[in-house]
């Protein structure tokens, strides 16, 4: 491999791993915030809210901790893999990547520590303070970096000056409509992987009868943060893709494998062998219609394929092979939709069984087996949703403008591979070490059983610390 | 002032923040095995700077932030340029920015000292690889006509950065000493242990700062032609750093940790400053011309124009709830309650 190979291969890497962290950080820390907040605010709760706040509380810091020092290496591989990229973005990509420093690393890493460690120190408002300001430091943190990422899928706001792109409007970069439909993906999945963690949890141990006053409400606020997260993922999807067959029609031509352009009403494609050399599907299973609704919510509707496009883009673009590798893109796409679909579907039976009967939800053990057995599903999706965007974009960084080739650092490919090696050693053991202790921890439950605790070490007090002194200040 | 120099000074501010004040808590993790003999001690160390190590360590991240948005290609060349250093420094920071939260997960004695030992290597490397850096940066990097530079690892090893390196190790050892003295109960035998610590290697520390500088202006030329500025920083960081002897046997603490954060203040601007009056932001080691100008690495007007007011508003703010995170954990650690006994 070269160094460009060797580079994507680590940007692609470290970017999954910091991710597979955060996205359970962005969603976890909102859900807690509000825990937090039904304790604060109805006394007769408090205890039992209390007591699921520091539970889940501890949880979120486990894997908090891997998220800010993965995010480290995100920030200096820039500089470090991409120096071509960087000189030739710097000017408009560096400013929300320093206003998500300014903004949201500094609120948030101060902020955990006051709430966790400040809990004898802190009045109680000051510490739901605190928690609340983590909270909106995480989302503010996915704005910014989602907004610079979707600038490199959408570039607004620049001229091209001296092989530089230069900043002519910031707040055409602010208002990037594809900025914005990112973010709202984003959030929206990040709220479904953190609901489906409490919701895999609480039936855990529900499923086992433990702590069953905390775990079945635990459960319920999951489910609505579920629904409201699913819904919210799918139909801002949705609307990406149509967005993508505007500004990236050769992304939405990968993701359906659609080699000619179509005919009016467009098919939609369920499983397909895809040849990508051949520039064909070698066996396709096709439903129709749904095609043309993806596209434009309509029964009928064409869109371009992916050979057509290739000679436009090259026209364009100048000569080169602009087709990305489909396969990827059509599978992960396939993915996450079904994945989506899916969890979508347990969400509103979840609420279904809550709405027939209160205690339904809490003893229908299939289903609460299933909440378990599903907890995974959301970060394959999240995996499955960048490999669709990253990977639709190929030959490109910034779309249109420049190509992956031209944005690499002049560095050896020896230097590269053992960076690489180094790296993914280390990724591997922290991401092995955060599914054990989350495992462990999670397992463990609010009253831990002697077993559980020869492993982790005493578990902190979730019963009283921080809440206690709710009472004494008040 | 124009706005290219103001920002390579608010970037020269934040590399001196982030070495002041992780400066401190890489000393103490540094210093944490040689000062504590029980399980009680070492937590006691380790909550001195719990709430505040990842706070303190934002501040590379913005100083890496900071630097692509206003210099991208200052940025984009340093940071390619050393890239074997970088990537032992985040390996390094990755496994000691766990440790703190994983080494009290599981109750075993094999697995905590793990998570110490990482914690150890993990502040020791970034603690001497950044001087290498800094050196590195006034000596110069192999760059090319085109402004690309293509170093290897061996080359970064010059006398001059490890004397550098060795530099900023022994300085930030001192410092978490004097930071300790600050935050451990003055009646704990751990108090008396860190004081005697700060006295040792806040000797060895001179030593290393003056071979530094002395290495500065004989073999190195750094130092020429930028009168004043040439003699009045390395000398205040020599003072500085001498008088922490005085303040410690009169023990005068906060003046001790004081002096010491002003020697990291005075070495680190000593660096800016070669830089700055030479006009180059990276030397090339092939060809005098061939180096990096402050006006040709810089963003355009507009974008610094943007991060002007950017920081304008957020670096006091942070400033601001920075220090008041000290305040609230301003209470002394004393080793018996365990600073961390919520399994933090
Ligand atoms: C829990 C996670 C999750 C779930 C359930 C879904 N997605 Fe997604 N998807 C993501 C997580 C994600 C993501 C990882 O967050 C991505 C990557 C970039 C982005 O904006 O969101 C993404 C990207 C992404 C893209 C690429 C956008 C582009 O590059 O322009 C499309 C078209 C969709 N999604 C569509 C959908 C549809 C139609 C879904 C429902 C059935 C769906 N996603 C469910
Ligand atoms: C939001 C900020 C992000 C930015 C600015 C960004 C930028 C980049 C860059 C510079 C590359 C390397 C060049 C290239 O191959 O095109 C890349 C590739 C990639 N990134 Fe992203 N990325 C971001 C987020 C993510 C996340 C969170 C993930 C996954 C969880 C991800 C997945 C990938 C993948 C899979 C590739 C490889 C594509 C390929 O090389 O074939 N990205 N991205
Ligand atoms: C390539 C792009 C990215 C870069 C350069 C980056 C950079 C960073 C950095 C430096 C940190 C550590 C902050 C600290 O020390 O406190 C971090 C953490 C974090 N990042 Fe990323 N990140 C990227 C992608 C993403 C994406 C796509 C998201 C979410 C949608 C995200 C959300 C977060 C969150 C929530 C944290 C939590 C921990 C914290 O901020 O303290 N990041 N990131």
């Amino acid at each position: 491999m070269d160094v460009v190979e060797l580079s994507r291969f680590q940007f692609a890497s470290t970017s999954i791993f910091h991710f597979f962290f955060v996205s359970l950080t962005v969603g976890l820390a909102f859900l807690i915030a509000v825990m937090e907040t039904i304790a604060f605010v109805r006394e007769d709760r408090r205890e039992l809210y209390g007591k699921m706040t520091n539970f889940f509380g501890h949880l979120f810091l486990i894997n908090f901790a891997v998220g800010v020092v993965t995010g480290i290496v995100q920030e200096f591989q820039f500089g470090m893999n991409w120096s071509e990229y960087s000189d030739f973005v710097g000017n408009i990509f560096g400013v929300p990547l320093a206003l998500e420093v300014l903004m949201a690393f500094f609120l948030e890493s101060t902020f955990i520590g006051l709430w966790w460690f400040g809990k004898d120190r802190l009045k109680p408002w000051m510490r739901l303070a605190s928690i609340w300001l983590v909270a909106i430091g995480t989302q503010i943190s996915a704005f910014w970096i989602v907004l610079a990422n979707a600038w490199m899928h959408h570039p607004v706001g620049y001229e091209v000056v001296d092989g530089q792109a230069r900043l002519t409007s910031f707040s055409e970069v602010v208002f990037n409509y594809k900025a914005w439909l990112y973010f709202a993906h984003v959030q929206g999945s990040a709220w479904v992987v953190a609901a489906f963690f409490v919701l895999g949890i609480s039936a855990f141990h529900l499923l086992r009868r433990q702590d069953t006053d905390v775990y079945s409400r635990s459960l319920r606020l999951g489910l609505v943060f579920a629904a409201i997260g699913t819904v919210f993922s799918i139909v801002s999807g949705h609307t990406e893709a149509q967005v993508a067959r505007e500004d990236q029609p050769m992304k939405f031509a990968a993701m359906e494998a659609q080699w000619e352009t179509s005919d009016s009403p467009a098919p939609w494609s369920l499983v397909a062998v895809i040849d990508q050399e051949g520039q064909q599907n070698t066996f396709n299973v096709e439903i129709p219609f749904v095609g043309s609704v993806l596209a434009y919510n309509s029964l009928e509707g064409r869109y371009e394929g992916l050979i057509p496009l290739n000679e436009e883009y090259q026209e364009l673009y100048g000569e080169g092979d602009y087709i990305p590798p489909v396969a990827w893109v059509y599978w992960s796409f396939r993915i996450m939709v079904a994945i989506g679909s899916l969890l979508l579907a347990t969400a509103f039976l979840g609420l279904f069984l809550w709405w027939r009967r209160r205690q339904r939800l809490d003893t229908t053990r299939w289903f609460l087996r299933a909440l378990v057995l599903f907890i995974p599903l959301p970060w394959i999706a999240n995996f499955t949703g960048w490999m669709v965007t990253e990977m639709g974009r190929q030959p490109f960084m910034v779309y249109g403008l420049l190509t992956v080739q031209e944005g690499v650092s002049p560095n050896s490919a020896g230097e590269v591979l053992a960076g690489l090696i180094g790296l993914w050693a280390v990724y591997l053991a922290l991401i092995g070490l955060d599914v054990y202790l989350l495992t462990v921890t999670a397992r463990a439950g609010i009253h831990r059983k002697p077993e559980a605790q020869l492993v982790a070490a005493p578990a902190p007090d979730y019963e009283g610390v921080g809440f206690q002194g709710y009472e004494k200040r008040d | 002032m124009d706005l290219v120099t103001l920002w390579f000074w608010l970037i020269a501010l934040a590399f001196t923040l982030y070495f002041f004040l992780e400066g401190f808590d890489f000393g103490v993790d540094i210093l944490r095995p040689t000062l504590a003999r029980t399980e009680a001690e070492e937590r006691a160390l380790t909550g001195t700077i719990g709430p505040f190590w990842d706070g303190n360590e934002v501040w590379v991240i913005a100083a890496a932030g900071l630097m692509f948005s206003t210099f991208p290609v200052w940025y984009g060349a340093v940071f390619s340029g050393m890239y074997p250093l970088f990537v032992l420094i985040l390996l390094a920071l990755l496994l000691r920015g766990v440790s703190f939260e994983y080494r009290n997960q599981v109750d075993s004695e094999r697995w905590r000292s793990f998570w110490d030992w990482m914690s150890f290597g993990g502040s020791v490397v970034p603690s001497f690889l950044w001087g290498v850096i800094m050196a590195k940066i006034i000596e110069g990097l192999p760059v090319n006509a085109e402004g690309r530079v293509q170093g290897g690892f061996a080359e970064m090893f010059t006398p001059f950065s490890i004397v550098g390196g060795v530099t900023t190790l022994l300085l930030f050892m001192l410092h978490g000493a004097n930071f300790l003295l600050l935050r451990l109960h003055k009646d704990t035998v751990l108090y008396d242990r860190a004081r005697t610590a700060a006295l040792r290697w806040g000797a060895l520390a001179t030593v290393a700062i003056v071979a530094f500088v002395v290495m500065g202006y004989v073999t190195e030329d750094l130092f020429e032609d930028f009168g004043f500025a040439s003699w009045v920083f390395p000398v205040a960081a020599f003072l500085t750093l001498a008088s922490i002897w005085l303040a410690l046997s009169r023990r005068r603490d906060t003046l001790a940790f004081t002096m010491s954060g002003l020697t990291v203040l005075f070495a680190t601007v000593t660096v800016f400053i070669a830089l700055f009056t030479r006009g180059e932001v990276l030397p090339s080691t092939l060809d005098p011309g061939f180096g990096l100008t402050l006006q040709e690495t810089a963003s355009q007007h507009y974008t610094l124009v943007l991060m002007t007011w950017v920081g304008g508003i957020f670096l006091p703010l942070i400033i601001g709830y920075q220090t008041w995170n000290y305040y609230v954990f301003r209470e002394r650690v004393r080793p018996d309650e365990g600073a961390l006994t919520h399994g933090y």
